[in-house]
């Protein structure tokens, strides 16, 4: 496995089916580029739905996202764009073999991802107080609808827009978790010194990883909060 | 540095193409300027462009994020092809569901 042991630490040894480590290094990322494919189609199947959904029933949609924050929105996106340049960073400073900085890189982008969740888990608790909730599970309090966004016709499935919202940004959600995990793994084996110019296959996978939540916040910010 | 694109170097890491740290940050702040902009042009009101000009502006960021921090610039043409391939099976999907159910039309049965 890719994973295999070397006696001296830091010095990584490429497993025995491949020619070299630089033969192990591309194959592994062209694994994760397969990957990142997948989870494009994942994200797409559902953005496909907004679409068309959007076309069909506008009025829900833009009432929909009078429900949304663009301050919380807009800080989310300033947040995951930051950590996607610290973990641009956290990767460049392994290349350079600036141990050290890798670790700062990385545990801000951590940090990032706590930051992110944190504004999440306001908005969803927001929305949870309010009855704002997908499909069946929708009980809307009409006092407190009116209080935020005052005298709107409320569309009478309204609750197809919080499907949307809680389906889209919730499968965003669990990649954000999943990758500040990730990043966590990483930056434990870079601690360890396992990491130098010649081997960082780890920290660039997880990266590519990263940028992609980074990459379909991107799409959903301006779908979900700035409908017009 | 500069033989990037051949990857069969059999001395390992060396040969991989290091983007310098202020490259980094340019992109950065092209990044942040466009999510201002992005927020900006939604006071202007471009009638049935509004979604066309959100989603431009989108797509100009995901290619920044594609392009260096995920390094696509600097990758083989094959990681570039296979991320393509699905972007375009994506748009295949859009592309015939929207044929699919915009062409739909309620029909009643004469019996």
């Amino acid at each position: 496995m890719s994973t295999a042991k070397s006696s001296t630490p830091g010095v990584h040894q490429h497993a025995h089916h491949y020619d070299s480590a630089e033969h192990e290094y591309q194959s592994s990322k062209q694994g994760l580029w397969l990957f990142m494919c997948t989870e494009i189609l994942m994200f797409g199947g559902l953005f496909v739905a907004y679409i068309i959904f959007h076309n069909m029933f506008p009025e829900t949609f833009k009432v929909g996202s009078l429900f949304t924050d663009v301050k919380y929105g807009a800080t989310n996106t300033v947040v995951l764009l930051f950590s996607s340049l610290t973990m641009a960073l956290g990767i460049h400073y392994c290349q350079m073999r600036q141990q050290q900085k890798a670790v700062i890189a990385l545990a801000v982008t951590i940090l990032c991802g706590f930051a992110f969740m944190g504004i999440k888990w306001l908005e969803y608790s927001h929305k949870f107080h309010m009855g704002l909730l997908p499909g069946d599970w929708y009980a809307g309090n009409a006092e407190m609808i009116a209080a935020e966004i005052g005298n709107v016709t409320i569309p009478s499935n309204i609750a197809l827009y919080f499907s949307f919202y809680f389906m889209m940004t919730g499968l965003h959600g669990v990649h954000v978790l999943v990758g500040m995990g990730l990043i966590t793994w990483v930056m434990i084996r870079t601690m360890r010194g396992e990491f130098g110019p010649h081997f960082y296959t780890p920290v660039e996978g997880v990266g590519l990883f990263w940028h992609l939540v980074d990459l379909v916040w991107i799409y959903l910010f301006p779908l979900l909060y700035l409908v017009s | 540095m500069a033989q990037t694109n051949t990857n069969h170097d059999a001395h390992g890491g060396d040969s991989h193409h290091i983007i310098p740290l202020p490259t980094y940050f340019k992109i950065f702040g092209a990044l942040i300027a466009l999510t201002v902009i992005t927020v900006a042009v939604t006071k202007v009101d471009f009638g049935a462009f509004n979604a066309v000009v959100a989603f431009g502006i989108a797509s100009v960021k995901a290619a920044l994020v594609l392009g260096y921090f995920m390094h696509l610039k600097y990758d083989n043409l094959m990681n570039r092809v296979i991320i393509a391939s699905g972007v375009f099976f994506l748009i295949v999907l859009w592309f015939f569901s929207v044929l699919d159910i915009g062409t739909r039309a309620i029909v009643t049965s004469p019996l």
